[in-house]
């Protein structure tokens, strides 16, 4: 489904990505990890398309399309979604209003009729139910004045609404009480199904607990420099990232 | 004659000379006669005098006008009505229709019993001695333009008590024609104690030839009433406007002026609160959405005499190309206006590198225990919100739209009238999806 191909990335001239390769087929999670600096939240972002992030080299596929060659709007309305680490808020933009604009706009892409009002507020009631989100907060501006954990919910929320075929959950589960981030691993876990993958990035293996993993691979440097299975983020709770960081030093020498 | 760089004495002049001639209004010759001394000692303002130093309207106007003269009224102005798509029409309430600047009795509907109208040429002695009491000739230039120049105009009374519950309308209905291209209304609104009255004024240019609407409104806020008093401005390239508005609050009495400048040349808006006494409220909010070259100029004042009084200003702008929005608030606190609470704020979105925003609060406090704040942001749109909304696979012209439209969105819920408000959304949506 997504195919990343010695991806190289840079903001302002700086490299941040040096060559990440990854294979993600329909139905797997994926967990990337690493320590702060290593260059997870910038594959998250090139993946979305934040246009401050040039891509120096490399290609990503997407269902057989060049995910690059896409504006941002495009890749979502492909089925690409990105579960924002610092969701903004958006005062004067109503909750509701602007979920219905995106349905709406994605349904046009795929030339599906538009939902109604009557429809989409059905489908918006469905959802509410998987990711236990107040129905008050949606009659708000958009994440105005929401707690942290509020932001995310509304975040796995529109995940929900929207139905992307690739989930990018950037730093979902960071600042997260144990109790809201249960409900938030709740959400995508009932959100997975055969057809549809997920990449989890992350910091602490706590939020794994919750979402298991297929594969999970380690982000050091701007490079995947471990990849493995769940057990993988269990030594890396255990041993922390010194250890990754001495076997790559060891190997450079 | 000296030719001083602050003054533009060569305007007044062609001013005074073409009033020369006029027949005298001998109701209003003291008001004309004070106006004339005004004109000559000042001129009109150039870019030398601080009020106007961002905004050359005399400028403009000297090159933009052929006829300084006033225009005669405009013939079949009923048939022209039918078809003038960019009127606001009433579903329920009172309408006002001038042609150049002069009431038409036969297509305005107003009742009677709620209100008193007469043409300022028709009034008592003692009630014409009001005109030019509240806005007086000598605070701006246009003022005394206006009064030098106005041949008849409005006034209107509701008496004590009258709550008028549905909306008066008053469009100016405007055309230059061979005798001149310089309208000049004159309106004085005086609202009696514990009344109540929404005003909706309109403009509407026939044609897009070059014109000047210069406009002096008077309001005397009698105690406990309450007025709210929303201005369109959404004329065409060439038109230039100025208006002086100045409102005299009483006790427990409040003022909310909206104005709304979409469209037109030059704008500049003079607008004055006098907070006379305690407990009153006065609020003003302005939203500008300019493109192409226009100019729009908004100068505020409110003046806080007594305690316990409250005032409100948010003004917002999104300016696109060259154009250019100025913003100046001034605020008084006077010694005795203890308990005072003030509140400004500008904000402006620039969506071009060469559209300018000027913008300046004025704080004059003199009393110790109040509550004042002020602040103004000008930048650009939101980078990372229209990100947020591409993500979520929303186009980069509907995001920009949504953005825009929630920026405006402050402002136009301030206006209280539904069938005004939805109509004003309606527009505002349409150059915000357009002409951006």
């Amino acid at each position: 489904m997504l195919s990343i191909k010695n991806l190289h990335a840079a903001i302002e001239g700086t490299p941040i990505l040096k060559g990440i390769s990854l294979e993600i087929k329909p139905g797997e999670v994926h967990a990337i990890m690493g320590p702060n600096g290593s260059g997870k939240s910038t594959l998250a972002s090139v993946l979305a398309g934040r246009e401050e992030y040039e891509v120096t080299e490399g290609e990503v596929y997407f269902k057989g399309k060049d995910l690059l060659d896409l504006s941002p709007e495009d890749r979502a309305r492909e089925g690409v979604f990105l579960a924002f680490q610092y969701p903004v808020e958006i005062p004067g933009v109503s909750s509701t209003n602007f979920l219905r604009t995106a349905v709406n706009q994605v349904r046009e892409y795929r030339g599906q009729e538009p939902l109604d009002a009557v429809k989409f507020l059905s489908l918006m009631k469905e959802k509410m139910k998987l990711v236990e989100i107040d129905q008050k907060l949606l009659s708000r501006a958009l994440n105005e004045g929401f707690s942290g954990g509020e932001k995310k919910k509304n975040e796995i929320f529109q995940m929900a609404v929207l139905e992307p075929t690739l989930s990018i959950l950037d730093e979902t589960d960071s600042g997260l009480d144990i109790d809201a981030l249960k409900v938030v691993a709740n959400g995508v876990n009932q959100l997975k199904t055969k057809e549809n993958a997920t990449i989890v990035v992350t910091h602490y293996q706590r939020l794994l607990d919750y979402i298991i993993p297929d594969y999970v691979h380690v982000l050091f440097d701007g490079r995947i420099v471990k990849s493995g299975s769940k057990d993988l983020a269990l030594e890396l709770e255990d041993k922390g990232y010194d250890w990754i960081k001495e076997e790559i030093s060891g190997t450079t020498v | 004659m000296t030719v001083s760089t602050k003054k533009d004495h060569k305007l007044a002049e062609i001013f005074l000379t073409g009033t020369a001639a006029m027949q005298d209004l001998p109701l209003y010759s003291n008001l004309k006669k004070s106006a004339k001394e005004v004109l000559e000692e000042s001129g009109m303002p150039t870019l030398k005098n601080e009020e106007y130093k961002y905004t050359a309207i005399s400028k403009r106007i000297s090159d933009q006008l052929t006829h300084f003269g006033t225009p005669s009224s405009i013939d079949n102005l009923q048939k022209k009505i039918q078809g003038q798509q960019e009127l606001f029409r009433l579903e329920e309430g009172y309408t006002l229709v001038c042609n150049n600047g002069i009431v038409d009795a036969h297509l305005s509907k107003i009742d009677p019993q709620l209100f008193q109208l007469q043409a300022l040429t028709e009034l008592s002695e003692e009630k014409a001695a009001q005109i030019g009491g509240i806005e007086k000739n000598e605070f701006d230039p246009f003022t005394a333009l206006n009064s030098l120049c106005f041949r008849d105009g409005i006034r209107i009374d509701i008496p004590d008590g009258k709550i008028i519950e549905k909306p008066l309308l008053l469009v100016n209905f405007v055309r230059p024609d061979e005798n001149g291209a310089c309208i000049h209304p004159r309106v004085f609104i005086q609202v009696g104690k514990n009344a109540q009255l929404t005003l909706i004024e309109q403009t509407i240019y026939l044609g897009e030839d070059p014109v000047l609407v210069n406009s002096v409104s008077e309001w005397k806020v009698g105690q406990n009433a309450h007025v709210r008093s929303y201005k369109l401005q959404d004329g065409h390239k060439k038109n230039l406007e100025v208006s002086n508005t100045r409102s005299e609050v009483q006790q427990d009495a409040s003022f909310t002026s909206i104005v709304l400048s979409l469209e037109g040349g030059m704008i500049r808006n003079n607008l004055s609160l006098d907070l006379n006494a305690s407990n009153c409220e006065g609020n003003m909010y302005g939203l500008y959405l300019l493109n192409g070259k226009t100019h729009v100029d908004n100068h505020t004042n409110v003046d806080h005499k007594k305690p316990h009084s409250e005032s409100n200003e948010l003004y917002k702008g999104i300016l696109a190309d060259q154009s250019r929005g100025v913003f100046n608030g001034k605020i008084f606190v006077r010694q005795d206006a203890q308990k005072t609470n003030a509140f400004q704020q500008n904000n402006n979105i620039l969506l071009s590198e060469d559209a300018t925003v000027n913008t300046k609060p004025q704080l004059e406090i003199w009393a110790d225990d109040v509550k004042c704040s002020h602040g103004c942001t000008t930048g650009q749109l939101d980078e990372e919100a229209l990100f947020y909304l591409r993500a979520r696979g929303i186009g980069k012209d509907a995001a920009k739209a949504l953005l825009l439209h929630a920026f405006a969105g402050e402002v136009l819920d301030q206006l209280k009238e539904e069938g005004f408000k939805e109509y004003c959304e309606k527009v505002v949506h349409a150059r915000l999806g357009g002409h951006y």
